[in-house]
């Protein structure tokens, strides 16, 4: 037979004490069609279980729980978890035992043993996993370490009593040969058990499940319950509606506003709600106290609630007044006078019915998936879905720190600033002037009561939408809108969100791993030279040559780039003129207030062009702010803020002369060799000849010697072609070719090339010689003329000295739609081998319902024979260094270039979500690192 | 690539003899990173040239380097080995010519021992330096000494000059002489590490340098140079040519410990008195730049050594039983605290993970024993992100960390440090800017790494400032001796939580 005893629910989910347990057995006799049925917590549930003993009973525990076996030696409890349980969910004494000491039954290893089995159950329990100790558990203090462990990580701890008679467990120990303990220990732990039974449903667990003898152990069933906050299989769209506070006048306002039908009764009073397109309500808490009509807007939520068209979280104040109207002490302040006032003009009735609603309500509900948490003082991410006293603390009371403030109010921990969680958390509980996000938190209680306002924010499209105040209906203890406690401060991003070991999801590229040395590389590079993060909001990505060319004293070659987008299905393609310069990226806000607004930079600065690596462009930030004013001019001038309805604009472009940034390294690397060359091949030319002139024979050498002196010639020329002289911005031009993002939009994930192009041509015109143009032209890959006119192009523009042009697809961001054959179609040429995990393509995030593929190259570059000696030096066009050049390997770097453009991807799209500053610092960061894993820098 | 000698000794053939190398023959000589060739432009018996020309297969070269970072293999492939007599120029010229080296001529041993008048020229001798070192390494060696600077490129005149310098050296000298020279000076000269340095490196100098190398009044820039500044080499050679000579090892070592030079190295920081350490990139900075600096031996002890005592008093009068060291980087002022029984908890971290290897190493932590390393901690962090693992310290020191740190990136410094990891006590030393001008020598900044020096005054509102929007008491102390008009050549701020 089975007894279901209610356990002491103060200990597991705080205060109120009614009223978790309440709702967990209400819940059960709702929800559990064929679970332990009736009401739990007495007679009847036993007998209803009897009722049921035939069939096999039902043993019903939280999805998230510590499950408890309680039994003796023998009784059959592996069996029993082995045959309800996954083998991973079960962590037997016994295992953990024989892991320490290589001996199941080495008594000696017994504390090993269970600090083992604690640290495990422990390490489980906080990542959300269901855990059922298979352990004899027959003596108190054994269950009362498992039932801290389980307050710990805020779950659920249930116990099940394998209860068998003494003589079936010593049977079964007795045919056991891995067991060879006393006769006299079964009854021992026997008669722990018995004494347990009397107090174990006092000890914590939410319930004790006594299934008695074989018969019923062997026929019982489990069962899951969902937590009370589990309400993800609701999807909204939701209105969520922050601190009422007795205004009903501003309610009905805001609900009307929001597009509600408010139902009336007889007497005009609105008691329910619904809305024509099928949404639902979720109110944050402190509907009540302070405000004018308390009973009023009571009314109507729980109309609304009883209706399935709302859903309402407690706040601290509903928590309070319903201890107060059960009677119980309480400290009337803070509007507590005024709700029991008008309470007390209401009906007896409608109070005990006002009670039970309040009493009832719970602290925190997950929606949509998990990806929405409502909270009245919200949650930390470690606390979403759990149940215990500290989380119900935190959702209504927020993290307080125990200090008060000098207005006696309570001072809080800005859990907000450290939020990393991925489910956007909706609270109030602290007035706030305006609601703003904080790390995908969002506080909407804007103080009505006080004279502010009533605010909700639409769920999924983040719209916030807020009526006035009609009076102030109460004075505030602080002064509305004075700085509370841990502001926001989205410049700082914390150690934990770059370092170690780390997956960025992409949602282009699926899950890219950065390892933990590339992102300790990335970090120093980072904090010692890169710009302020706030404006390093995308980091180019590296980008690939063809395979290598064939043709006579070619190393690269436009056919090849061809030939690789036709084999991944992509005709037209765009051919961009590379220029000579430094790769750029240009942050523009129309204004000091857009800066602030969507960058958080609050020091008049209004952009930055920075560097691949994200350094600054200039050294003096005079000159950054002067080169981004002109841009802004040119924006403005092209009327791009108004065509795209933004006052922000990321772009991509090359910053030339490659001088103006490159000039030490011209120096050290380039110049620097050519001036060795210059000044030694000719001398040793001249002591050949002289040798020659003497009839030595030195021809071969002589003749490479002259050869090489050509070379070097050549090679000073390739380079000096990139360099002018600059005086602050003069001679400084930049080359705009694509439009990362700007407000709500990516166009880098969304636009074809022509597109950009074609805005951007309007900006070179408006740009006043300092916006460069490029030069393109466009190539249809199934007709041979047009690819050889490209062909020719790139000829052209590289004879004339030029870098080369890299080839895209037009249409921008492109997939290779999954075929049968996928495996067939990953590059089989040039793939290196040791590219291994990290190397691995990246393919679309699957799991969002249709996987659009793998990724296509965004671009290939086809450098010119001429700007290559820069790149593999003077003599790379000699024969026997070409061959040996021709066998290099393009594997990793086309991996990394999709991965880094994948991260890249991520990053604008993050940023034009809104999301919050460490979610757009993630990728961009992973970029960074990724620069650092080992790829021949010449590809 | 290329070296000719040239004689007027009489008959002038007899170059042929000593290199033992024949006049009327081309010869090629394989090497490890390409093939050397020895030919002769002229052989007459009034005047004969020998030519070494040495061709570098940059491939080859590359591939006996191993792995390197990927910054560095652009510059293993864009070269300037295949044209400049460089430190692998003069191994080459130690194979090739290894006999006429020693001095040994078994047909004609008069000519080995006689002086002779010779001319040497090197057409592009990388020389970091320039001709003015040049000079002093080869003039006290009796040459005669033509060097000019070679213009890194025409048409960019605003570039100046390339660290090539065209040399020719006359004189009159025993060829193994001169030849034994060149094979220690040009890698001293080109001071650039292309090849491992072992241990037998050693031996090699104290063999080439016999006779002239005790002598020379810039050793201890050879010595240092071309063991390549790893410190215990050079203390070795020191030690060795000492033996040699007649001086004690004391007066031939370097005016800097050992750590300090090798960090001046890692950091590319100036060194006091010469420029000759200034700008490697391969050495990049951390956070600390404490030991090099331009700071000279002052008579108080160095002014590293007065920095780390004014922060160790600091320390003691805070009564600090834990401390965190943000910006430790290779651990100096670490092993100090831990010499501080009163220290119960220490912390070191910076952001660069090759100094905090560094630190590890220097302080022993793996040989350390265990009462002694629970003591202390190192990771790696940045103070531009909020990190925990700062949190809980009775003090936090910024040794010569600020200056270090784009100003724009200062503010998010302030409340990473004093916002959130608010430790009861923080110490910042930066340097002084106004005394730099008591640095004859000096130009611009004290190290390449600093994003700028504060004046007393700009320190001072920084301080004031940050204490007042932490919450913090502010102090004020000079550190080093202080100049009645430009102040201390350090200052230092202790602030105090209220």
């Amino acid at each position: 037979m089975t007894e279901i005893v209610s356990g002491t629910g103060g200990e597991v989910a705080g205060p109120p004490v009614s009223q978790t347990v309440s709702q967990t057995v209400s819940q059960t006799v709702s929800q559990a069609v064929g679970r332990a049925g009736g009401r739990a917590g007495g007679e009847d549930a036993r007998e209803g279980a009897r009722g049921n003993a035939g069939e096999g009973v039902v043993v019903s525990v939280p999805e998230l729980s510590l499950v408890v076996l309680v039994g003796v030696s023998g009784s059959g409890k592996s069996t029993f978890a082995a045959r309800h349980f996954r083998p991973s969910q079960v962590i037997s004494s016994d295992f953990c035992r024989a892991l320490v000491s290589d001996d199941e039954n080495d008594q000696a290893a017994t504390p090993d043993a269970f600090a083992l089995l604690h640290h495990i159950v422990g390490v489980r329990l906080r990542r959300g996993l269901l855990t059922v100790v298979d352990a004899t558990n027959v003596q108190p203090h054994a269950r009362k370490q498992l039932i801290a462990l389980a307050k710990e990580h805020h779950v659920l701890a249930d116990a099940i009593v394998i209860d068998v008679p003494e003589r079936v467990a010593a049977e079964r120990n007795a045919s056991r040969t891995d067991r060879d303990f006393g006769p006299h220990v079964i009854p021992r732990q026997a008669k722990d058990l018995r004494r347990s039974l009397r107090g174990i449903t006092r000890e914590g667990f939410r319930r004790v499940h006594h299934l008695r003898g074989v018969e019923q152990v062997e026929a019982a069933v489990m069962a899951y319950e969902k937590a009370w906050s589990d309400r993800t299989d609701l999807t909204g769209p939701f209105d969520v509606i922050g601190d009422v506070h007795g205004c009903r006048a501003e309610l009905e306002t805001l609900l009307g506003e929001l597009g509600w039908e408010i139902a009336r009764d007889a007497r005009g009073r609105a008691v329910g709600a619904s809305h024509p397109e099928g949404r639902t309500a979720v109110f944050v808490g402190d509907l009540v106290d302070r405000g004018p009509d308390t009973p009023g807007v009571l009314r109507l939520v729980m109309g609304m609630v009883a209706a399935g068209t709302a859903l309402c979280v407690s706040g601290n104040h509903e928590s309070k007044l319903a201890r107060a109207l059960q009677g119980r002490k309480v400290r009337v302040a803070h509007g507590l006078a005024e709700s029991l006032e008008q309470l007390a003009a209401e009906p007896e009735e409608f109070r005990a019915e006002a009670l039970r609603f309040m009493d009832g309500l719970i602290s925190h509900y997950r929606l949509d998936g998990g990806r929405l948490v409502v909270a009245h003082a919200g949650l930390k991410e470690a606390y979403h879905g759990r149940a215990s006293g500290r989380v119900r603390s935190f959702a209504l009371y927020g993290d307080t720190t125990g200090e008060t403030d000098e207005y006696g109010l309570p001072v809080r921990y800005p859990w907000a600033r450290e939020y990393r969680g991925r489910a956007m958390v909706v609270y109030g509980h602290t007035p706030v002037p305006e609601a703003e996000w904080v790390n995908n938190t969002i506080c909407l209680d804007t103080g009505v009561v006080f004279g502010g306002k009533l605010t909700a924010l639409r769920y999924p499209s983040r719209e916030i939408v807020s009526v006035p105040a009609e009076r102030e209906w109460y004075a505030p203890a602080r002064p509305l809108g004075t700085a509370v406690s841990g502001g926001r401060d989205p410049g700082l991003l914390d150690i934990g969100d770059v370092q170690g070991t780390r997956y960025v999801d992409t949602r282009f590229g699926g899950r890219i791993k950065v390892h933990e040395d590339n992102a300790a590389a990335a970090l120093e590079i980072m904090s010692r030279f890169a710009a302020d993060p706030r404006w390093l909001v995308y980091l180019p990505p590296t980008m690939s040559p063809p395979e290598t060319s064939a043709l006579d004293g070619l190393l690269e070659h436009p056919a090849e780039a061809f030939a690789a987008y036709a084999a991944e299905g992509v005709t037209e393609v765009v051919c961009e003129e590379k220029h000579m310069g430094s790769r750029a990226v240009a942050v523009l806000c129309r204004t000091p207030e857009a800066a602030a607004r969507r960058f958080g930079v609050e020091d008049g600065t209004t952009g930055l062009v920075h560097t691949r690596t994200g350094r600054p462009f200039f050294a003096d930030p005079a000159l950054g702010e002067e080169l981004v004013a002109r841009l802004r001019r040119a924006v403005t001038a092209a009327g791009l803020w108004e065509e795209l309805g933004t006052d922000w604009l990321v772009l991509d472009a090359e910053l030339l002369p490659w001088s103006a940034k490159a000039t030490r390294l011209i120096q050290d690397q380039y110049a620097s060799v050519g001036a060795a060359a210059g000044a030694a091949l000719p001398a040793a030319e001249a002591a050949l000849r002289a040798a020659a002139a003497r009839g030595l024979d030195v021809s071969a050498l002589l003749e490479r010697t002259t050869r090489r002196a050509a070379n070097a010639a050549r090679f000073r020329e390739a380079y000096g072609r990139y360099c002018w002289p600059v005086s602050g911005l003069d001679g400084v031009r930049l080359a705009p070719f694509q439009i990362l993002a700007c407000e709500g939009r990516t166009p880098a994930a969304t636009e074809p090339h022509t597109w950009h192009l074609d805005l951007l041509d309007r900006l070179v015109a408006a740009g006043e010689g300092l916006v460069a143009p490029t030069r393109r032209v466009f190539a249809d890959l199934t007709d041979d003329a047009s690819a050889r006119a490209a062909i020719d192009w790139w000829t052209s523009l590289t004879a004339e000295g030029g870098e080369g042009m890299v080839v895209k697809p037009v249409a921008g961001l492109t997939f290779r739609p999954p075929a049968p054959a996928a495996q067939a179609v990953r590059p089989a040429e040039g793939t290196d081998g040791g590219a291994g995990e990290e190397g691995a393509v990246p393919a679309a995030r699957a799991g969002d319902g249709r996987s659009p593929g793998r990724l296509v190259q965004p671009g290939i570059k086809v450098r010119g024979r001429e700007y290559l000696r820069i790149i593999y030096g003077p003599d790379y066009t000699e024969p026997e260094r070409l061959d040996r050049l021709r066998q290099r390997f393009l594997g990793r770097k086309r991996s990394l270039a999709l991965r880094e453009y994948a991260l890249g991807l991520e990053a604008l799209a993050r940023l034009a979500d809104g999301e919050p500053a460490w979610r757009v610092h993630e990728p961009v960061f992973a970029v960074l690192a990724l620069e650092s894993e080992p790829v021949d820098p010449r590809l | 690539m290329l070296l000719t000698i040239t004689t007027t000794a009489v008959p002038a053939t007899d170059l042929g003899y000593l290199l033992h190398k024949h006049p009327e023959k081309a010869q090629e000589f394989g090497q490890a990173f390409g093939t050397a060739h020895v030919f002769y432009p002229e052989a007459s018996a009034e005047r004969c040239t020998a030519a070494l020309l040495l061709d570098v297969d940059p491939v080859r070269l590359a591939r006996t380097r191993g792995r390197s970072s990927p910054d560095f293999s652009l510059g293993q492939y864009v070269n300037d080995r295949p044209y400049a007599a460089s430190s692998l120029f003069a191994v080459t010229l130690g194979d090739v010519f290894r006999t006429a080296r020693a001095g040994r001529c078994a047909a004609r041993p008069e000519l080995a021992a006689a002086e002779i008048p010779l001319e040497l020229r090197i057409p592009a001798l990388p020389c970091r330096g320039g001709p003015e070192l040049a000079r002093r390494l080869f003039e006290p060696l009796g040459w005669s000494v033509e060097a000019e600077a070679v213009p890194l490129d025409e048409r960019f005149p605003g570039w100046g000059e390339s660290r090539y310098v065209r040399l020719t050296l006359t004189g009159v000298r025993r060829l193994s002489d001169a030849l034994n020279h060149l094979y220690v000076l040009l890698p001293v000269l080109d001071d650039a590490k292309h090849y491992w340095v072992a241990a037998d490196e050693v031996d090699k100098l104290v063999r080439a340098g016999e006779g002239w190398l005790a002598a020379h009044p810039e050793r201890s820039l050879i010595t240092r140079r071309y063991l390549g500044r790893r410190g215990s080499l050079t203390r070795a050679a020191f030690a060795r040519l000492a033996e040699l000579g007649d001086e004690t090892e004391e007066t031939l070592e370097p005016p800097v410990e050992e750590d300090v030079a090798a960090d001046a190295v890692r950091r590319g920081g100036p060194d006091a008195g010469s420029a000759e350490e200034t700008g490697d990139a391969a050495g990049a900075p951390s956070g600390e730049d404490r030991a090099a600096g331009p700071e000279a031996p002052a008579p108080g002890g160095p002014l590293n050594a007065r920095r780390h005592a004014a922060v160790l008093d600091a320390l003691d009068e805070l009564e600090a039983a834990s401390v965190i060291d943000l910006g430790c980087g290779s651990g100096q002022l670490l092993r100090e605290l831990l010499e501080r029984p009163a220290l119960t908890r220490i912390a070191g971290t910076d952001v660069s993970a090759r100094s905090l290897a560094m630190a590890a190493r220097r302080l022993r932590l793996d040989r350390m024993g265990e009462r002694q390393r629970e003591r202390i901690t190192l990771f790696q962090g940045a103070l531009t992100y909020t990190d925990d693992r700062f949190a809980g310290y009775d003090a936090a020191v910024l040794m010569e960390v600020v200056e270090h740190v784009d100003p724009p990136r200062l503010g998010a410094l302030e409340r990473v440090v004093f916002g959130t990891a608010r430790p009861g006590a923080v110490i910042v030393t930066t340097p002084n800017a106004e005394y730099n001008v008591r640095y004859e020598w000096l130009t611009g900044m004290r190290h390449p790494d600093h994003r700028f020096e504060w004046t007393r005054a700009e320190f001072a509102a920084w301080a004031e400032r940050v204490a007042a929007e932490h919450g913090y008491r502010l102090e004020y102390r000079p550190v080093g001796d202080e100049d009645p008009e430009v102040g201390a050549p350090t200052q230092m701020g202790v602030f105090r939580r209220d």
